[in-house]
């Protein structure tokens, strides 16, 4: 691909430059719009569609298959349990599962074995998973503890390696609107919320970081001794970094998305790995807009957080003066 | 060529990488010949099928458990779970919150209220004893020789408890044969009861409780003493009662104290099981009671720790339970791998197309990372238990691309090096020294989220954060001792070191005007030269020229020296 390593070469040296940083205010605006949307959509939606895990209840997967036909399934249910509406579906080939509301515990091995009889297979054939109430609380209030002790965690961590706090804090306002976002993409799907996804929604904010310290890191760098020289001011060369790693970020996010995107078109719809598709989803979403996030909205962010800085603002001057000194 | 340094660190990093391999390889070779362990890494239920149950603990009161008392009710559940005859059970605390059950094959409706009941705990004075196994029918007591009760029973020891209806289930009732069963039955605390000692190999009938388990306020084992201090090398269990336990054992041994026979006993019954059954020696009137015995340090903590523990009220709700099929288990776990495979088949075209022949050099260290992930996965379950769930298969899956990063990171920072029209050798070594630093840190927000994760999380997200935190902990390893000795060999190839049109590192694409320039004549990079060569390709200098204000021009000229500041900017910061 001698074009994209050409490419790469002019945004290097600065022949070639997208303005990041220079037209924040649209990027900002459009990730200001892209986050209200998000929180509009599941607001519209009635909320997120919740899976079992959060709503309690019990789900059967019934495997290898041979007449798919979901009223089988309907009738074993309220043959045990007639107040209910047993939710049928064919996830898969071969495969039905039910849904229900809560039942105890006795009931839903009853229907397990109902079921099995129902569509002709073994026992073995049969998964069910009986959620009580309070589990989806409890794994719900986890990932939050969870969520809170890392972005604590890892602004402490970005605030020391890069020795300044406004990395920290811009990385951070990213994360956020990441998250926000992806959760957006993911209610406008309509995918259920199992903790499958909600692993991958903890997953994007360490990727979503990862992608963010690469790009710092080369920022830094670029803007270790900013003072002493008079070619850039500081904002320029903030956008001459996100410039020069946007290859890295492309071949990175590609790679990363290739093996979940996998898991979600491939995993999903041809074998049927119904566990995965939530994870992967959240994860293939995520990446994209963790990656687009960095170098849209991080990178910009710190440059208008130091823009009011002294040695920023001094630096500035003198190369205005420099330049008007034509 | 001039250095041979980076060559000699190369090939001792590889031969350290190839020490680490070939130890772990031998010794999983030793464990599967020694029959401790397979080839294959130990699956979780999810792939395997099986029952999981995750059960939040509900102490009477509304009281948290804590650690340890988790750890006694994991204690007990195995004591009931291995009694019911359920084998390979597996019972572990998650985040100090819930207890994970996780059996083959699908649980009785027993075994499942077993798991779920509180244990329970209580003192009752011994009234009879008996042979372990049951009375042979030809020597049961003839009807008429039954004992009958004559009057009301005056205290718990009284032999007017027994009445002949508990007498014939007495004499009927067979140990062996009962062990691990009616754990959960629920035994009138008013009421006499038949009980196994599998300890003493005997069985009684026991009077009512005298004291209930919840008036323990401690328990514990230290060494004994005489009664002139003096320690005699004897383990024993101290107990101490609370008050209202203080006024109850101190009823209970007044009467016992004097009584005759096995009638002097007291049997501390834990499930319906006698744990011990030892023999009142004295009035103990300040609650603070010593049990001595044959005991080991061993069987004196356990002992301590039953009755510490024992007598907490705590019960289990069942927060989730999934059965899962060995058929869904299989399919899922194959879709996964299938996923994968196909995930890194397109990392690996990717790479190629990116990179031509640094692609290979990626996919081979992905593939080193892959084999060195089997190995640990593997050790882990042998030495560790660990188990590879779905959610650990996913984590995988998503380490590929944070494991190829890696090297897009390294590759990239070498392109930048080349791109200032440094040698590869120099280049690699430049690029490593950049990148090492980048990597290190994006590797630490990845092992802290993973950390976070497995700590705090419930579920089935451990098993994701645990390959998550060890990929990218492989990963710093792969990148360390195989990429980087691999791209210093490689740049010392001519195919690499001259740029060629495949290596993925050819010099004109990356805008630098090739080393190799035809007709054997080799530019050669120096450093000194780089002012006056202006370390651009030309069109990137034309393209600043144009960019410069005629005052900057002006400055140059007057300076002689050419757009160099945002080449410098790179440069300084290397230092730093």
């Amino acid at each position: 691909m001698a074009n994209l390593a050409t490419w790469g070469n002019e945004l290097y040296t600065g022949k070639r430059s997208y303005p990041f940083v220079g037209k924040r205010k649209m990027w900002f605006a459009i990730a200001g719009l892209l986050v209200i949307l998000s929180i509009l959509v599941p607001v519209v939606k009635g909320g997120f569609n919740l899976g079992i895990d959060f709503r309690g209840g019990s789900e059967f997967t019934v495997s290898n298959v041979e007449n798919t036909d979901i009223a089988l399934g309907q009738k074993a249910v309220v043959s045990i349990a007639a107040e209910h509406h047993p939710s049928v579906t064919n996830i898969a080939p071969k495969t039905i599962r039910v849904q229900t509301d809560k039942l105890s515990t006795d009931q839903t091995l009853q229907i397990a074995g109902a079921l099995a009889e129902a569509y002709g297979v073994t026992d073995a054939e049969v998964t069910s998973t009986f959620v009580g109430p309070t589990w989806g609380a409890d794994v719900s209030k986890q990932a939050l503890i969870g969520l809170i002790v890392f972005v604590v965690l890892v602004a402490l961590l970005m605030a020391l390696y890069f020795r300044t706090w406004k990395m920290s804090l811009a990385a951070i306002i990213g994360l956020l609107t990441v998250v926000v976002i992806t959760a957006g993409i993911y209610s406008l799907s309509g995918f259920e919320v199992t903790p499958s996804a909600i692993i991958g929604f903890l997953t994007i904010l360490s990727y979503s970081l990862y992608d963010t310290v690469v790009v710092f890191d080369k920022i830094r760098e670029n803007t270790a001794d900013f003072a002493e020289q008079r070619k850039r001011n500081f904002e320029e060369l903030v956008n001459l970094g996100i410039n020069q790693t946007l290859v890295r970020s492309i071949n990175t996010s590609v790679v990363a998305v290739l093996p979940v995107a996998s898991i979600l078109f491939i995993g999903s719809y041809l074998l049927g790995a119904g566990t995965l598709e939530d994870l992967s989803l959240a994860l293939f979403v995520g990446i994209i807009v963790g990656t687009l996030a960095t170098v849209f909205v991080q990178a910009p962010l710190y440059a208008w957080l130091r823009h009011n800085d002294a040695d920023v603002v001094a630096h500035n001057k003198k190369i205005e003066l420099a330049r008007q000194a034509a | 060529m001039s250095t041979t340094g980076p060559i000699k660190q190369a090939r001792k990093s590889l031969l350290w990488l190839g020490v680490i391999f070939l130890v772990s390889a031998l010794v999983l070779i030793g464990g599967v010949i020694g029959k401790q362990t397979t080839f294959a890494p130990k699956l979780a239920l999810d792939l395997e099928g099986g029952t999981q149950m995750i059960l939040a603990p509900r102490v009477a009161g509304g009281a948290a458990a804590t650690q340890e008392q988790l750890d006694q009710a994991v204690e007990i559940i195995r004591q009931r779970v291995d009694g019911s005859g359920v084998s390979e059970a597996e019972i572990t605390t998650q985040s100090g919150r819930n207890v994970v059950v996780s059996m083959p094959g699908v649980p009785d409706a027993r075994t499942r209220q077993l798991i779920q009941a509180s244990a329970n705990m209580e003192f009752r004075p011994v009234i009879i004893d008996g042979a372990y196994t049951a009375t042979p029918k030809d020597q049961l007591t003839p009807e008429a020789e039954i004992p009958k009760p004559t009057e009301a029973p005056k205290n718990a020891s009284d032999t007017n408890w027994i009445t002949p209806e508990l007498y014939k289930e007495f004499e009927a009732f067979d140990c062996p044969s009962e062990e691990g069963k009616g754990a959960d039955t629920v035994h009138d605390p008013a009421k006499p009861m038949v009980s196994c000692d599998p300890s003493m190999g005997a069985k009684y009938i026991l009077g009512p409780v005298e004291v209930p388990g919840a008036n323990i306020a401690d328990a514990s084992a230290t060494m004994g003493r005489s009664q002139q201090g003096a320690v005699t090398g004897q383990w024993v269990v101290n107990l101490v009662f609370n008050d209202e336990g203080k006024k109850q054992f101190a009823t209970v041994t007044q009467r016992l104290v004097g009584m005759p026979g096995v009638q002097n006993q007291f049997a501390i019954v834990l499930d319906g099981t006698v744990i011990s059954a030892p023999r009142t020696n004295s009035v103990i009137g300040d609650g603070r009671a010593e049990i001595s015995g044959n005991f080991t340090e061993e069987s004196a903590k356990a002992l301590a720790d039953q009755l510490k523990f024992g007598a907490l009220p705590i019960s289990f709700e069942i927060q989730s339970e999934q059965q899962i099929s060995a058929t869904l288990g299989a399919d899922q776990l194959k879709s996964g791998l299938i996923a994968g495979l196909i995930g890194l088949i397109l990392v690996g075209i990717y790479s190629i197309f990116q990179y031509r022949l640094l692609g290979i050099v990626t996919i081979v260290s992905l593939l080193a990372s892959g084999v060195l992930t089997y190995l640990a996965l593997v050790l882990l379950g042998w030495s560790m238990n660990y188990r590879l769930s779905l959610a650990g298969v996913a984590g995988l899956i998503v380490a590929i691309g944070l494991i190829a990063d890696s090297f897009i990171v390294y590759f990239e920072r070498i392109r930048d090096e080349l791109r200032d029209g440094r040698p590869l050798a120099s280049a690699v070594e430049m690029g490593w020294k950049r990148a090492k630093r980048t990597i290190l840190a994006a590797k630490a927000v990845n092992i802290l989220a993973a950390v976070v994760l497995y700590v705090v999380a419930v579920g089935n997200v451990r098993g994701f954060a645990f390959t998550l935190g060890l990929t990218a902990i492989i990963d710093i390893i792969i990148v360390y001792l195989f990429t980087h000795p691999i791209m210093q060999l490689l740049a010392k190839t001519k195919f690499f070191g001259e740029g060629h049109r495949f290596s993925g590192l050819d010099p004109s694409l990356l805008g630098v005007k090739p080393l190799y320039q035809g007709a054997g004549k080799v530019r050669s990079f120096s450093p000194e030269a780089d002012v006056a060569r202006g370390k651009k390709n030309a069109s990137a200098a034309k393209e600043a020229e144009r960019r410069q204000t005629i005052a900057e021009r002006r400055q140059s000229a007057a300076q002689g020296v050419d757009t160099k500041h945002d080449d410098s900017v790179d440069k300084d910061s290397s230092n730093g």
